[in-house]
């Protein structure tokens, strides 16, 4: 399944909610503010880099260039466009928003 | 307010970009609020520190780019802004990476400057 976090991981818990939930080999799409995750040197960054071992890991970048932070992507983090997004979608079973 | 009286006035601003309408309402009421000539300083803590991240690019969001505004403030007379030491190292940031001239500070020191304030506005 699909999994989508969009709050900041250093403003509220939902990415942590996320992983906690999350089975192996589901999918994790960041979008909004919770890009930020998936950017070198922020707190959560060892959180999602152990995550990504058994998670695929997406992060949209048109958030993350908005925000200044399309040069920070986390290695082992997936950029897509709003067309990867919906492609993800489409793939998986179902969603679950994390909001 | 009598005629002549100065008031120093503070805006937190603890919210990211983009992700919600905080940021953007902060500046606006700031830009409105440097027509009275007050004492005004600008804090940026916790995710607020993500607002002056250079490089900003909303082509790809279709939301307007508020960013250099910021750069505006100084014509207003605003150029009193402290960032917070320990959330820019939670981000992996540096003074480097902000789009205007900051002055960094610790949270304990914003928080003496707080105790300073008349009127604090929180975003």
């Amino acid at each position: 399944m699909l999994h989508i976090v969009n709050k900041s991981p250093l403003e509220r818990n939902t990415l942590d909610s996320c992983l906690a939930a999350a089975q192996s080999g589901a999918a994790v799409l960041l979008i909004e503010d919770g890009v930020y995750a998936a950017t070198r040197g922020n707190a959560a960054e060892s959180k999602l880099r152990s995550a990504s071992e058994r998670l695929e890991i997406y992060v949209l970048a048109p958030d993350l260039e908005a925000r200044g932070m399309g040069a920070s992507l986390t290695e082992g983090v997936k950029p897509v466009d709003y067309a990867g997004f919906v492609d993800l979608v489409v793939k998986h079973k179902n969603c679950q928003s994390w909001l | 307010m009598g005629e002549g009286t100065v008031k120093k006035i503070m805006y937190v601003n603890r919210k990211a970009p983009y992700g919600t309408i905080y940021a953007l309402e902060s500046l606006e009421v700031v830009l409105i609020a440097a027509a009275f000539d007050q004492d005004v300083s600008l804090v940026f803590m916790d995710d607020g520190v993500y607002q002056l991240k250079k490089g900003h690019q909303t082509k790809g969001i279709e939301v307007k780019n508020f960013q250099p505004t910021y750069r505006a403030l100084d014509d207003y007379d605003v150029n009193k802004l402290y960032v917070e030491k320990e959330a820019l190292e939670a981000r992996g940031l540096s003074e480097a990476d902000m789009c205007v001239p900051v002055e960094v500070k610790s949270a304990a020191e914003i928080g003496k400057l707080m105790e300073e304030q008349d009127v604090l506005l929180s975003f």
